[in-house]
């Protein structure tokens, strides 16, 4: 797998060495002078000094051959142009784009940038999720949030402490993926009775998330 | 008609006036407040102050409405994205846009949208003129 990642702060310092450690080939774009140095010191990749909106400096990041774009720049319209050059001038075939105005999401996606970073969307959400309820965590959005896995911890308050998942009346659209009990992973079947304490993580829709936690933590969110 | 003009420095300015005094129904949206000063007294459409990339701004400058949008920014990924809004989005018959670095037009490659390269049609002028005569 070869990457281009073009803007973006620190973070492309971590990323490449998480990208490389994988084994993939990494390429990065970056107006910064200076952090292009310290990159190309710490990296044996192929480090390009400029702006990654214009096609000669994503030719010299060897485009032509990438299997993937990654735009971090703080400025979408910036985003929006890189991943769109990438896919009609260099055939790319995955494009990835942070965006920074959250109403944007819906503009990439119909103008063809098939995943989209709402970073803004992203640190809501998790904001709002801990301060509804700390026992609740999600832990990942799947499909661009058409699927959630969450964990939940079941305390005093649970009514389905002490029941098998038989007996639970659970509303439909939701699956039981495991349970963490003290150290151990438990695959749940019919018969597996949830204790206090227990970390149940379930795979739901996201508009039936609400009734699943309700539903398992006795709290209504 | 219905002209939506965006960006208003000199070129967007110049042409906001023109159809104005023309007689055509001009709304001018710009960034910064003081680019409104480019209007000369002849101007009497609206203008709008707000980054035109963000959707709500697009919506008060009523792009839905719009017969024509032309985008003149001094930011050729700004021009490019509020390009595709108006043309992709809103299904505007006439998108017209300026383009400063002719080596970014190919972002316009397949789309029905207008592009005028002001350093190319400079070059091809030049040009002709020295080696016609």
């Amino acid at each position: 797998m070869r990457i281009i990642i073009v803007g973006g702060g620190k973070i492309v310092y971590y990323l490449t060495k998480n990208f490389i450690s994988k084994g993939y080939k990494v390429s990065i774009i970056n107006k910064d002078k200076e952090y292009c140095e310290l990159l190309a010191r710490e990296f044996n990749s192929l480090i390009v000094n400029g702006d990654g909106s214009k096609p000669k400096y994503l030719e010299e990041a060897e485009a032509n051959k990438a299997d993937a774009i990654l735009a971090l720049t703080g400025n979408d319209p910036d985003n929006l142009f890189i991943c769109q050059l990438a896919k009609k001038e260099f055939e790319i075939p995955k494009s990835f784009s942070v965006i920074n105005n959250p109403d944007n999401e819906t503009i990439f996606k119909s103008l063809g940038i098939e995943t989209i970073f709402n970073t803004t969307k992203l640190i809501s959400l998790l904001i709002e999720q801990r301060i509804d309820t700390s026992d609740v965590n999600n832990l990942l959005a799947i499909e661009e949030g058409r699927v959630n896995i969450s964990q939940i911890i079941l305390r005093e308050t649970s009514p389905v402490i002490g029941k098998t998942l038989k007996e639970i009346d659970l509303p439909e659209d939701i699956v039981f993926g495991c349970i963490i009990r003290d150290e151990h992973v438990l695959i749940p079947k019919g018969k597996t009775k949830l204790l206090l304490g227990d970390k149940v993580l379930i795979i739901t829709l996201p508009e039936k998330q609400g009734e699943a936690f309700a539903a398992l933590s006795g709290e209504q969110l | 008609m219905y002209v939506l003009v965006i960006g208003c420095g000199r070129t967007g300015a110049y042409l906001a006036n023109d159809l104005s005094k023309a007689g055509e129904v001009v709304v001018v949206i710009d960034s910064k407040n003081k680019s409104f000063k480019n209007l000369s007294s002849e101007f009497t459409g609206f203008t709008i102050n707000g980054d035109a990339t963000e959707i709500d701004v697009l919506k008060e400058g009523k792009i839905d409405k719009a017969d024509v949008v032309v985008v003149t920014t001094n930011n050729d990924n700004v021009n490019a994205m509020v390009a595709q809004i108006a043309k992709e989005l809103y299904n505007v018959s006439k998108v017209m846009v300026r383009v400063l670095d002719p080596e970014k037009e190919v972002i316009y490659k397949g789309l029905d949208v207008m592009t005028i390269t002001a350093t190319q049609l400079l070059v091809d002028r030049f040009k002709e003129e020295i080696i016609t005569n």
